[in-house]
């Protein structure tokens, strides 16, 4: 187990990486002198612009540039905003709102798929489970702006029950933005759920333990269900690193002040610094997402723990 | 081996139900136990009952399932509206006066008009080109690189295997929509070809690890390995044996992919980074419905209505296709 | 945790076998029709007994056993008729939690493929212990100590240090001793073994078969031995059921049966058996394969496929005519085929 550890760790480097180079190279690499446009139409002697280039390292080659950068990620330093804020503070400021967005859509797709999942997982056939599939399919087709925009009107205008923008009613603004962002993941995890509990509940196991003359709610609760939930819990680790570019889209419908409207707003007005410093944060959290799902999987099914 | 066969790393939401197949003892669920051409004759006593295939039975399968038939409908008609939107409204949709900004829907505006004055139905009708076209054409380059990078990954395995994954990996790690976000912003024109290209680039590497690690399964098959020791070389057992068995959950998810495509390719418009006016696309049209909601919601809806058929219809047809395709939910 | 409670039943009569199946039939309802699994099943089993129950894959072996155990998913499968009296109770009469008390605890069953039968994620020492706490709510500590006990018991070595293991990291015979440990767990009146050693190496097997007879021996259980390898049978049966196409057709002592079969697919089973003094001629199968349990052919079910066949076979469904010394036949001509002889 350590060693496959230590094996995965390795190979989340390379892919650091190779992302972040990408990344990095077509926000930097690509013609467009920000420095100018930041200038605009002010008349700016070019001595000026050269030392502002300087100051963001512009001027160097670009692989120079990229290694300064990492180096100095590593500090925490995540360098200046082309207009002087110290991205790291913007990051500090923006980051929390969606922390608590990302958080709440989390525990609201947990719970009500999981629910969702077991009761339609278990009835297979029935009523309950036909309304979880068709429903299901039905938020999934329904793209998540779409459901934002929807919901905004509907439970917003309509009928006036929730906040629909900013964060100014205090933790209730984020209960439909939460409920939005979670409600494709959601979906999923009740067909997640259900399939894989209906797989289980017809596996060899079952029959041996229902054989062991274990009650039905011991056979379903603890065997089956232990073992149904392996590819749900590792779906629910990498969903962390999905919520938070739905948040991308969540934070420009609700107006939410989070790092998703922000990466978004930076990308526009051609904010490199600010662009690169999001960017390798929510490639961060998807690589740590993805390498923790990893070690669940191992975790939770002994089998995998042989390679 | 450089991997384990399935990491959950591999998830990726919607992935549907072409995950579920992945998960636990190799035994994937959709490889017949004779391989595609084999064909198994059951003589009862003198009574010939029936010839059996993957493919075939699916087929049949196909043909009886409900779903199936509901998601193909909507296809077709989808598919016919992009190509010849004639068909469907005569009106004009690039023909808009202002005097007629706004107007609710009528007889003569069956959807009502947009701020310009446009005929909603009309653009909502020529709205499905973009979103059809863009949705094939991504899938389809989409699961033809994955089976070719797929196959190879895991049937060399290896040097070949571990470099085809790393870079996997990396381009895995770029979030989507971020992603897209960004190339997209390099490009001074942001056509369909661009859009295309980009949802091409990030969507590649979840199918190709689907094929690979599909590609694992079947190898270990005992069917391979007789061929094998039958004298069969690489390429054919590729060709007859590998593929036909390992494409079956790359073929579903493809098909979900479509609708996932039309999604990505509307949140971009949506978002302002995809493809812009004057073009026309219901993202587009979403996007300047929000900040209408409150006075003229049918902007909204319509076009909402349409991408959400759209995308369901396609993720409807993946699971028809599993169903039909997996030998165990007989 | 429920202790095992005395089922609510009249005191048995002296004369009651130990398991008496009667005449069951089990039905299985799909969409493409409905498979007759089990048409008329008769037999009983006593104390210190080996019944073995040969038949080929298909001929409704195993589900007539799961019927005995109750563990037949239902939809789609229903038992139509018939009876399972153990110690004169008819179990398909009881209710599911009285169901609960007699699985495993007294009537106990192993599967064929352990791998798939034991739940992958649990220790196979919770496994075991699970026998005792559920059933018996004995405390944790002290039915781990009995797991240890019950592996020694099936002759697994090191079973101290091993009962932290999962099922994956054992061997394909330790697996199945594991399986066997957890059916003898509470001391069963019945074992009904689903053929345990079809997955196994031929050394496994016998070593696996012998451990059964042994066991048998200590305690004087009964046991119903589910196989289509003649082979394995001949040493550890005393009687024999052969099925085909979900009817008894033939049931004997064991090496009466090997002597003079008395069924024409009796006698067809035997041919087939490849022998070392047959080498360098041609191996004699049965011709034909078994029917669709859909369409099972009428009259007798083997008819289409028997060279002993006349016209009344088409037609009439044998029953099974007694053949003296307690055997009994389901054909017309029993008679013509035990006086061929082997």
């Amino acid at each position: 187990m350590g060693r496959y550890l230590i094996r995965r760790l390795l190979q989340v480097i390379p892919v650091f990486i190779g992302a972040t180079l990408i990344l990095y190279f077509l926000v930097f690499a690509i013609p467009g002198d920000p420095i100018r446009a930041l200038a605009g139409d002010r008349p700016i002697p070019e001595g000026t612009l050269n030392v502002l280039r300087d100051r963001y390292n512009l001027n160097d080659p670009f692989l120079v540039q990229y290694a300064k950068y990492v180096g100095g990620v590593f500090t925490g330093n995540f360098g200046e905003s082309f207009r002087g804020r110290e991205v790291s503070d913007i990051i500090a400021q923006r980051f929390p709102v969606t922390l608590r967005l990302g958080l709440l859509a989390f525990v609201i797709e947990a719970i009500f798929g999981l629910i969702a999942g077991v009761l339609a997982g278990l009835r297979k056939g029935s009523f309950i489970d036909n309304l979880v599939l068709v429903t299901t399919i039905a938020v999934v087709s329904i793209p998540l702006f779409v459901v934002g925009a929807l919901a905004q009107y509907v439970v917003g205008v309509r009928l006036d029950l929730l906040p629909i923008a900013g964060i100014a009613d205090g933790w209730q603004s984020y209960v439909m933005p939460a409920f939005v962002l979670a409600s494709l993941s959601l979906a999923y995890i009740a067909r997640l759920t259900r399939t894989s509990l209906s797989e289980n509940l017809r596996a060899d196991y079952v029959r041996t333990a229902t054989a062991k003359g274990m009650p039905r709610s011991r056979v379903v609760g603890r065997h089956a269900l232990r073992n149904s939930l392996i590819p749900v819990v590792t779906f629910l680790g990498v969903d962390l690193g999905n919520l938070l570019q739905g948040a991308i889209i969540t934070e420009g419908i609700f107006n939410l002040p989070g790092i998703g409207g922000e990466v978004f707003r930076a990308v526009r007005g051609q904010e490199g610094p600010v662009v690169v410093g999001i960017v390798t944060i929510m490639v961060v959290v998807f690589i740590v997402a993805n390498l923790v799902v990893d070690l669940l999987y191992a975790v939770l099914d002994p089998r995998i723990r042989y390679e | 081996m450089s991997d384990d066969v399935k990491t959950g790393s591999e998830l990726d939401p919607p992935e549907l139900e072409a995950a579920d197949t992945r998960v636990g003892e190799p035994d994937s669920t959709t490889h017949a136990a004779g391989g595609a051409g084999a064909a198994a004759t059951a003589v009862s006593g003198g009574e010939v009952v029936g010839q059996a295939s993957l493919w075939s039975d699916a087929w049949v399968e196909l043909r009886r399932s409900k779903l199936f038939l509901v998601s193909t409908f909507f296809i077709l008609v989808l598919m016919v509206m992009a190509v010849f939107p004639g068909l469907f409204t005569g009106a004009d949709p690039r023909s808009c006066s202002l005097g007629n900004s706004l107007l609710e829907p009528s007889a003569e505006h069956w959807f009502g008009t947009d701020i310009q004055g446009c005929d909603y139905y009309a653009r909502t009708i020529y709205g499905a080109r973009v979103s059809m076209l863009v949705g094939i054409f991504v899938s389809a380059a989409v699961v033809a690189v994955a089976i070719l990078l797929g196959s190879l990954s895991g049937y060399y395995g290896g040097l070949v295997d571990s470099l085809i994954t790393r870079v996997t990996d990396i381009w895995f790690a770029i979030p989507t929509i971020l992603g897209a976000i960004i190339i997209l912003s390099v490009f001074d024109q942001k056509g369909i070809l661009q859009v295309s290209l980009v949802l091409i680039l990030l969507g590649w590497p979840t199918l190709m690890r689907l094929m690979r690690s599909s590609v694992l399964s079947v190898k270990e098959m005992d069917y391979v390995q007789a061929a094998r020791a039958l004298g069969a070389g690489d390429r054919r057992i590729m060709r007859r044996h590998i593929l036909p068995n390992a494409v079956a959950p790359v073929i579903v998810y493809g098909t979900i992919t479509v609708g996932i495509a039309i999604v990505s390719e509307a949140s971009l418009s949506f978002l302002g980074v995809g493809l812009q006016l004057p073009e026309i696309s219901w993202g587009l049209m979403i996007n300047e419905a929000q900040g209408r909601v409150r006075n003229d919601a049918f902007l909204l809806f319509f076009p909402a209505a349409f991408l959400s058929v759209a995308v369901f219809s396609f993720i409807l047809l993946g699971d028809a296709l599993r169903d039909a395709l997996d030998p165990k939910s007989r | 945790m429920t202790a095992t409670t005395p089922l609510a039943s009249p005191p048995p009569s002296p004369t009651a076998h130990l398991l008496e199946v009667e005449d069951l039939h089990v039905e299985f309802r799909t969409r493409r029709g409905t498979v007759n699994a089990v048409n008329g099943v008769s037999y009983t089993l006593d104390e210190r007994e080996t019944l073995a129950i040969l038949g080929e894959s298909g001929s409704g072996k195993s589900v007539s056993a799961q019927a005995v155990m109750g563990i037949i998913d239902s939809p789609p499968g229903f038992v139509t008729s018939g009876s399972i009296r153990y110690r004169g109770t008819d179990l398909l009469t009881l209710p599911e939690r009285d169901l609960e008390q007699v699985r495993g605890a007294k009537i106990a069953m192993i599967f064929q493929d352990a791998l798939s039968a034991l739940n992958p994620v649990f220790r196979v020492g919770w496994q075991l212990a699970e026998m005792y706490r559920v059933h018996t709510g004995t405390s944790k500590g002290e039915a781990r100590e009995k797991a240890i006990e019950l592996m020694d018991r099936v002759r697994i070595p090191s079973a101290r240090e091993r009962i932290d293991s999962y099922p994956h990291e054992f061997s394909g015979g330790m697996r199945q001793r594991v399986m066997i440990a957890m059916a003898l767990a509470l001391d069963p009146d019945i074992i009904i073994a689903d053929e345990p050693t079809t997955a196994l190496d031929v050394t496994v097997q016998a070593q696996i078969m012998q451990l059964l007879k042994d066991l048998q021996d200590e305690s004087g259980l009964g046991l119903i031995l589910i196989t289509h390898d003649l082979g394995v049978v001949a040493d550890v049966a005393d009687r024999l059921a052969v099925m085909y196409a979900g009817k008894l057709v033939e049931t004997a002592e064991v090496h009466e049966l090997y002597r003079r079969p008395a069924h024409p697919y009796t006698k067809g089973l035997m041919a087939s058996i490849p022998r070392t003094d047959q080498k360098g001629t041609r191996l004699s199968p049965i011709v034909g394969s078994p029917p669709s349990l859909m369409r099972i052919p009428p009259g007798c079910s083997f008819h289409p496929r028997c060279s002993y066949r006349r016209d009344n076979c088409k037609t009439d469904v044998p029953p099974l005519y007694p053949v003296g010394g307690g055997r009994a036949s389901a054909c017309h001509y029993a008679e013509e085929v035990m006086a061929d002889g082997r």
